[in-house]
């Protein structure tokens, strides 16, 4: 049968926080290579991007699977970490629960939930506290 | 149509031996061993020169004009980029660089340091307009400016569209020749670029800058060295000559010299061909909109790293320093605040990647599949046996019929157990035998 829809799987590291970011460059490449238009690559790159590093931030890591298709690609980011008590605080424009370390890097400006719903169509949460959290998102094309 | 892009890296097949060295250094997979030799991908190949350092074979060559290229001209003007400076050991005044180049036969000598300056002050002007697309980055590396325009489509737009140093030196010092000498013509004046690295010479070559080519051929540091050391060794007493660029225009030569220039600390300044490309990402991915200003440099240390340069990066970013003393901070200012026309880019710079599997969505999103399930079978190695740097370019080449899978020694191993075929014991083989039995018996004794 033709495959109409391509997957790819990745484990984020959550050890190495200097790795953090490569899955995401890895799934912008691929994308390119099946002739995906580069603003639809940007969107997926970007949203994914700011997954993967609070996966890496929050939870240890985790794993990242994408399945590109002819109407869509769907980012499926699973951990086993501490889980979201708050979404609707979570997703505020600014809100961070990150450690001073991560930010003297960079991040945990609290935007990267905010950047997740911003470039993708559909953003689902799925949260345990304790369990863990699974985020799908959504870009059509 | 896409004009093919060429190169200024070449092979020589003799002394080739198909190692691994360059296919596992090359940034953008661009290299292949095919039939016992390297195979560069021209669509790929971004003129980086790092192919032609880690060769340990010195098969690969950077391709330049040589200097017999003057005669072709009734006047020629040389254009020294600034890291040409730095070459040279215990050398105390610029003026000893410009005496020889006019000894060796140029008639005129146009420092690119000097139109560095000018870049520097429409940098610092350009960052400050409202419609910028920050962060701006320089164009001053070819080897970066065809990274962008290969993988970058969303960074494009950020480009510095003012024009490097080396094209407003062409321009300056064709102007100033025109006015010297009215008896010329456009054509019998030669502006000929010293060059630390192939980028640039495929930058000439290829009319980066627009349909107008400024420099007329490119001659390499290195070849230009030994003559031109020749003629500075024989001077006895100090040259007439001075250098006419200040501490900004040389800076240029190495990393962060771009940056500081801008007088404004929101820059940031990396040289390295990965890591240029992890900052990249980066920007790409994440947005960095603290910064005013990236300075990018394929080579480390920065145009002092070049593959056509003869002495080490940083040694000759020491002696840039020392040179740098007591010279004025930046002698060259633009005559007004308003930048010219003709210092802009003619076009934007155009994203054309590569890599499209299939114009096909449904055969790309197939042959994906087959990537990704052959890749997975692979060992994962990445040992560059097979011809490819990695399995996954190697699981690629297969999928686009460019390699067949027993090339993979693994797997091949792997496909004689299984069907019981014995390796012919050939006269070394057998001599291995001995020497492992040999070893064996003396550990028991």
């Amino acid at each position: 049968m033709m495959s109409d829809v391509v997957k790819f799987h990745f484990d984020v590291d959550g050890s190495d926080f200097s790795s953090a970011g490569a899955a995401s460059v890895s799934v912008k490449k691929k994308l390119r290579q099946l002739g995906y238009s580069p603003e639809v690559i940007r969107r997926v790159s970007i949203a994914m991007y700011e997954g993967e590093i609070n996966m890496v931030i929050h939870a240890n890591g985790g794993t990242a699977d994408v399945e590109a298709s002819d109407d869509k690609i769907v980012i499926v980011l699973a951990d086993k970490g501490p889980g979201i008590p708050d979404v609707e605080l979570a997703m505020q424009a600014g809100y961070s629960t990150a450690k001073d370390h991560i930010r003297n890097l960079g991040f945990g400006a609290g935007m990267g939930l905010p950047n997740m719903i911003k470039y993708t169509d559909d953003l689902r949460i799925d949260t345990v506290v304790g369990e863990g959290t699974t985020i799908t998102m959504t870009v059509l094309l | 149509m896409i004009r093919e892009y060429e190169h200024s890296v070449s092979l020589d097949i003799e002394k080739c031996k198909g190692c691994t060295a360059c296919l596992k250094r090359c940034p953008t997979e661009a290299i292949r061993i095919r039939n016992g030799h390297a195979v560069i991908n021209s669509v790929r190949c971004i003129d980086c020169g790092e192919c032609i350092r880690v060769c340990p074979y010195k098969a690969k060559k950077a391709i330049h004009d040589s200097l017999s290229v003057l005669k072709d001209y009734k006047y020629t003007v040389a254009l020294p980029a600034p890291s040409l400076y730095g070459q040279f050991d215990n050398l105390d005044n610029i003026g000893y660089i410009i005496r020889g180049l006019l000894d060796l036969g140029f008639d005129d000598v146009f420092e690119v340091a000097c139109a560095a300056e000018l870049v520097s002050a429409y940098t610092r002007k350009y960052i400050n307009r409202e419609d910028v697309k920050k962060p701006v980055i320089s164009s001053a590396c070819p080897t970066i400016m065809r990274l962008i325009s290969t993988n970058y489509p969303y960074l494009c737009e950020n480009i510095m569209p003012i024009l490097p140093p080396i094209d407003i030196a062409a321009m300056l010092a064709r102007e100033k020749a025109m006015a010297e000498h009215p008896e010329l013509r456009d054509e019998d004046i030669g502006i000929i670029f010293i060059s630390p690295c192939p980028a640039k010479v495929s930058y000439v070559k290829n009319n980066f800058a627009g349909d107008r080519n400024y420099v007329s051929a490119t001659v390499s540091v290195r070849d230009i060295y030994f003559a031109l050391l020749d003629k500075m060794n024989k001077y006895k007493e100090e040259p007439y000559e001075v250098t006419e660029a200040g501490i900004i225009g040389i800076g240029w030569a190495s990393t962060g010299g771009e940056s500081t220039a801008i007088l404004n600390d929101r820059y940031l300044a990396a040289d390295g061909i990965e890591n240029c490309i992890r900052v990249l990402d980066r920007i790409d991915s994440a947005d960095i909109t603290t910064l005013d200003f990236v300075e990018l440099n394929a080579c480390s240390g920065g145009c002092v790293g070049g593959a056509m340069t003869v002495a080490n990066p940083y040694i000759a970013q020491a002696r840039l320093q020392s040179l740098k003393r007591y010279l004025p901070v930046s002698p060259n200012r633009p005559a007004s605040d308003w930048i010219p026309d003709k210092y802009f880019h003619e076009k934007e710079i155009e994203y054309n990647p590569y890599g499209l599997l299939s114009e096909d969505r449904r055969t790309a999103m197939r042959m994906m599949s087959d990537i990704e399930c052959i890749a997975g079978a692979l060992p994962g190695l990445d040992c560059g046996s097979c011809g490819a740097p990695n399995c996954m370019a190697f699981a690629e080449d297969i999928v686009k019929c460019e390699a067949g899978a027993d090339e993979c020694t693994v797997m091949l191993k792997r496909l004689m157990k299984e069907r019981g075929i014995e390796t012919e014991r050939t006269e070394i083989l057998r001599r291995f035998d001995e020497i492992i039995q040999n070893n064996h018996r003396d550990k028991e004794v």
